[in-house]
This record gives structure tokens, C-alpha cells and sequence, in this order.
């Protein structure tokens, strides 16, 4: 075989010696973690700014309207003449409801897909549906939106008569599609990752498909079906499309789905899009809400976040 | 309850009846032969090793002993395998009635990501018996059947995966035992165990044969020689020699299985 030390060929050990580099080798390895810090710095700083930016003149908007008043009040009128109301648990109404919806929507179904791909469904069928579900993820959100007002509502309106055209039900029920495919997807992972060899130990006990699946691998993967619905929560409380085109612009305090309502998102894009002057105490609302906006959905990442670390299965 | 009955009506050990009966079995992993007309009987509260080089087709057998062969989409079987007088293929025969009957206990211990308590009541829990008295006896008293249940009484509640490799196994054949079962398939149970938790499990094993029928697929031939009433020997396929434990260890009948057993084979 192969002869370690030939006279006439030099032994591997020598030309790694030769061809190394050893000092442009150091200096590389000290330049690239630096390189890389500051490359991953830029989305940190950037990150760092904007919650700065969103803090300053949030700060500024408290100057003029009390706090307690913005976060006690129930009537949202920035618009009005006389007495401009800022209670901002009108437009949280408006997110809740429809982010609501959406859950109700999106959990069983994203599950119940989740379900079926990771136990029942061949390679050939989980080949086919995944792309499908990613595809319908990849769907700009405004496309969603005209399906809600367009489609969606029209179609509501022969059920519920008294259902306005715009309204929380019908994009309610769209966000709900919006997220279905991330709570599929992200549950299926977490499924699939579950050993096979726990599924042969129950089936081993005599039990039925659906027994393992409900029984054995839904618990076992729990923590990331949490995790992944905690985030499908997040991203509805954050759209804005889709309850912009299908919602309305009317804020109201109430449980009532069936009548126009304003979430968060939508009340930023009015005044954003709309000729509020820079200074005016509605220019600075816009920070104020989208600062509880951000808060909404801070905490349903830290929650996500806690979840999937503190109740990880292990196996 | 009939379990029961039956075990209870065998009194002499000598004409202990068939549990197991496979006749010209025949098995391919799509175009792979890899068992090749089987005929075993295997004998009510024996313990049965089966023994055999790597690839031999040993888990393949005991595995289409509860049909868990299946699983692998390829599989095709030809024969029969009458388990207490009955083909255990016939169409409407239930997988899940089988292994409700028939216990298995793999090589890697694979207990659930759930409570002690939890994994072993799983069984009993879906078979039906909800009554948390009743668990709580079965939980303890398959424990102990196992032989684990000192170490684990005051900790029922953690997760079974906070245990050691050998008390999980424990669990594992614990959970096997929970829902009584007339034969238990063990796929070399101590092959990821210490040799002193496979001590445990060797001793349980003894203590088991009392009231189970056990199969059992070993690549320690002094297990096999310990612990088995029948020995097995499997050899591409095909079942070699099959006779008395003592027979096959003092005086095999095929030179292949005198070879095998004193480490000459290959
Ligand atoms: N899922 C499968 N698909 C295709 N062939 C398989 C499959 N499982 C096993 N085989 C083949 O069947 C034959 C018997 O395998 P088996 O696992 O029964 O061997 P074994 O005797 O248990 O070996 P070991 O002692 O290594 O566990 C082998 O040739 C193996 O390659
Ligand atoms: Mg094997």
C-alpha cells in the first residue's frame, strides 16, 4: 500500500509545511471575527435607532395628551375638531378582534395540517402540499386584503345579512389564512422532529395512528407548536394590509365583529398616507401607536421565546 | 381477564402449549429475501433466544412477529404465522389487537418524553382504563415487575428521559408490562446497558418467564446460554438449527451453529 516516507516524494506532512501560510493565516483569523461583529452590528444599531426614534417621540406625544388618558381611554377620535380623543383600547379592540378571529381560524387548521403531513401523509403527498403551503405564505399581503374585501366579505354578507362592508369577521378570517401555512409549517418541523423510535414504542403497545399522533407526538413537540402559534399571533397582530383594504378606518370599543373597526396598523397607515403635518400632535400619535405595537408583539416574541426553551422536550 | 384464565389452565409445564407457530414464512424488503421459509414453534412461559451474525434477519423476524415489520412500505410477506392458533396475516385480523397481546422492548430504550407515571399508565390509558385507582396500582406493580421501582417510587412525576440509560430500559419493558401481555419480543434489550444494569435485566428477564412467553434477540452468547430455555440460530435468512438451549450450546447438530457458537463463523 501506500508508503508513508518515499525517498523521492516528499511525506504529506512536509507539503502541508510548505504550503501553509501561517502568518497570513493569523492575521485573517484575527480581521474576520471583527469584520463579521461589525457586519452584525449594522442590525443591531439599526434595530437600536428605530426603538430610539419610536421612545423620543413617543415621549414627545405624552407631552400634550396624559398617559393614562391614552391608555384608559376607549374613544380614538385624532380627527376631531373640538376635542381630539386618544384612547388607544379603541384601536387594541380592533387588533384584538381580528387577531382573535385569525387564531380561531388558523390553529386548528394549521394543526390539523401539521398533523397530517408529519403522520398520515406519504413523502409523495408532503412533497406536494409543502411547496403549496410555502407558495401560499409567499402571497403579498395586499393580494390577501382584496380577497377579503373583494371575495371574502361579499361572501359573508349572504350568511350575515347585517355584516358591513367593511368589517373585523372577514379579515379576521383572511389573517387567519395569512398565518395558517407558518403554523403548519413551524408545528410540522417540530413534529417530524420527534423520534421515530417514540412512535414505534406506542404503535409497539397496540396503539391506533391517531392515539400516537394525539397522545404520544403532539405532547412531545408541544413546546414548538406553542412556540409557532405564539408567533402566527405576533405577525396577525402586526398586519396591516389586510385589515387596512377590509377593516375600515372607524375605531370602536366594543366585541362587535360585524361593524367597521380600525386596528393599530391600519390607524398608521391613514395618517401616514394622509397629510397630517410633521409636529402636529396626530403626527406624533402615529409613534405613540405604533410604540404599543411594538410592545404587543415584544412580548409575544419574549413569550415565544420562553416557551420553546423552558418547556423543551427532551428526547 | 382471558389472558389470565389461559395461563391459569396450564398447569404442567411439560406440555406447555404453542404460542407461536410460523410456518414457511417468507419475507422481502422489496426485492431482498431476507427471510426465507421460517418454521418455528414457540413454546407458552419459555424464553426463546434467537441468535445469528449482523444482518441475519433476526429484528426482521421478531418484528413480523407483532407485524411493527410493516412499517418499512417495501415489505412483502408470504406464509403463516399462527399466534395462539390463529394467522396472524388474515385480513381481518387488528394490528392494534395484536400488539395489545404481544409486548415489545426495543434495543435503544425509547421511553416517552412524558412523566414516569405517565409512560407506564400510557398503555392501560388507551386500552380504556381511566379509573386513576386502578392506574396507580398498575403503575406500581408493573414498577416493580421490572424491578425498578424502588429506585424511581419517589420520583414518579419527573421525566423519564432524567433517568439512566438501564432505568429507562427498565421502563421501557415496565410500560411493556403494564398492559399485561401474553409474549413480550425483547431486540437485544442489554446491547446499550452496563453490565450491571444488564445483570438487572437478565435477573428480570428470569422472573419474568414465570407469567410471559419471551422472545428474545441476543448477540451475547452467554446471555443466550444464561438466559434461554430454546435457542434459534439464524443464518442468512433461514433458521439453521432451532433445538434445547443446552443442545445447541454442548451439542449442535450443524457444523455452521458449533462454528457460530465458539466464534470461528466467517
Ligand atoms: N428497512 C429495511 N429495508 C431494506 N432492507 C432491510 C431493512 N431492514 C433490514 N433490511 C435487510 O434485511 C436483512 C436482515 O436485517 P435485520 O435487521 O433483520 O438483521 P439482524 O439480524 O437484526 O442484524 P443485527 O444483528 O445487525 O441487528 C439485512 O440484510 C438488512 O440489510
Ligand atoms: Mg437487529
Amino acid at each position: 500500500m501506500a508508503q508513508k516516507q518515499s525517498s523521492d516524494q516528499p511525506s504529506v506532512q512536509e507539503l502541508i509545511a510548505k504550503a501553509s501560510n501561517k502568518k497570513r493565516k493569523k492575521i485573517i483569523e484575527k480581521l474576520i471575527p471583527i469584520i463579521l461583529f461589525l457586519i452584525a452590528s449594522v442590525s443591531v444599531l439599526t434595530t437600536f435607532g428605530i426603538i430610539g426614534t419610536l421612545i423620543t417621540e413617543t415621549v414627545i406625544f405624552f407631552s400634550r395628551i396624559p398617559v393614562l388618558d391614552f391608555i384608559f381611554g376607549t374613544e380614538w377620535f385624532p380627527f376631531a375638531n373640538t376635542e381630539p380623543q386618544y384612547g388607544i383600547l379603541a384601536l387594541i379592540a380592533g387588533t384584538l378582534k381580528v387577531t382573535f378571529i385569525a387564531v380561531i381560524v388558523a390553529v386548528p387548521f394549521g394543526i390539523g395540517s401539521a398533523i397530517f403531513l408529519s403522520e398520515y401523509a406519504s413523502d409523495n403527498v408532503r412533497r406536494i402540499i409543502k411547496p403549496i403551503l410555502e407558495v401560499l405564505a409567499g402571497i403579498p399581503t395586499i393580494v390577501y386584503g382584496f380577497f377579503a374585501l373583494t371575495f371574502v366579505t361579499p361572501l359573508l354578507q349572504q350568511i350575515i345579512p347585517e355584516l358591513k362592508i367593511f368589517n373585523a369577521l372577514s379579515p379576521g378570517i383572511v389573517v387567519g389564512i395569512m398565518i395558517l401555512p407558518m403554523i403548519a409549517s413551524l408545528s410540522e418541523d417540530a413534529m417530524s422532529a420527534v423520534p421515530s423510535s417514540i412512535r414505534e414504542g406506542a404503535l409497539a403497545m397496540g396503539s391506533t395512528k391517531l392515539e400516537v399522533a394525539l397522545k404520544v407526538v403532539l405532547p412531545a413537540a408541544l413546546s414548538g407548536i406553542i412556540a409557532s402559534v405564539v408567533l402566527a399571533v405576533s405577525r396577525a397582530i402586526g398586519e396591516t394590509m389586510i385589515v387596512s383594504l377590509a377593516g375600515g378606518s372607524t375605531p370602536s370599543f366594543d366585541l362587535d365583529v360585524t361593524g367597521s373597526i380600525q386596528t393599530m396598523t391600519a390607524y398608521i397607515v391613514q395618517v401616514s398616507s394622509g397629510d397630517a403635518g410633521y409636529g402636529t400632535t396626530i403626527y406624533y400619535s402615529i409613534y405613540s401607536v405604533g410604540f404599543t405595537l411594538f410592545l404587543f408583539t415584544l412580548v409575544m416574541n419574549i413569550i415565544a421565546h420562553v416557551i420553546s426553551k423552558k418547556y423543551r422536550e427532551e428526547y | 381477564m382471558v389472558q389470565t384464565l389461559e395461563k391459569g389452565s396450564v398447569l404442567n409445564k411439560e406440555s406447555s402449549s404453542i404460542v407461536y407457530d410460523t410456518q414457511q414464512l417468507n419475507l422481502w424488503y422489496g426485492t431482498h429475501h431476507a427471510l426465507k421459509n421460517i418454521n418455528l414453534q414457540i413454546k407458552e412461559n419459555e424464553v426463546t433466544a434467537i441468535i445469528g451474525p449482523s444482518g441475519c434477519g433476526k429484528s426482521t423476524y421478531i418484528k413480523t412477529l407483532n407485524r411493527m415489520v410493516e412499517l418499512v412500505p417495501t415489505v412483502k410477506t408470504s406464509g403463516k404465522i399462527l399466534y395462539r392458533e390463529r394467522n396472524i396475516f388474515d385480513a381481518d385480523y387488528g394490528v392494534e389487537e395484536l400488539r395489545t397481546k404481544v409486548g415489545m422492548v426495543f434495543q435503544k430504550p425509547n421511553p416517552f418524553p412524558k412523566s414516569i407515571y405517565d409512560n407506564i399508565a400510557y398503555g392501560p390509558r388507551i386500552h380504556g382504563i381511566k379509573n386513576k385507582k386502578i392506574l396507580d396500582e398498575i403503575v406500581e406493580k408493573s414498577l416493580r415487575g421490572a424491578a425498578i421501582w424502588d429506585e424511581v417510587k419517589d420520583r414518579l412525576t419527573t421525566n423519564a428521559y432524567s433517568l439512566s440509560g438501564g432505568q429507562q430500559q427498565r421502563i421501557c419493558i415496565a410500560r411493556c408490562l403494564a398492559i399485561e401481555p401474553d409474549v413480550i419480543l425483547m431486540d437485544e434489550p442489554t446491547s446499550a446497558l452496563d453490565p450491571i444494569s444488564t445483570l438487572k435485566v437478565e435477573e428480570l428477564i428470569q422472573e419474568l418467564k414465570k407469567e410471559y412467553s419471551i422472545i428474545i434477540v441476543t448477540h451475547n452468547m452467554q446471555q443466550a446460554a444464561r438466559i434461554s430455555d430454546k435457542t434459534a440460530f439464524f443464518l442468512n435468512g433461514e433458521v439453521v438449527e432451532f433445538d434445547d438451549t443446552d443442545v445447541i450450546f454442548s451439542t449442535p447438530a450443524d457444523k455452521r451453529t458449533e462454528d457460530y457458537i465458539s466464534g470461528r463463523f466467517g
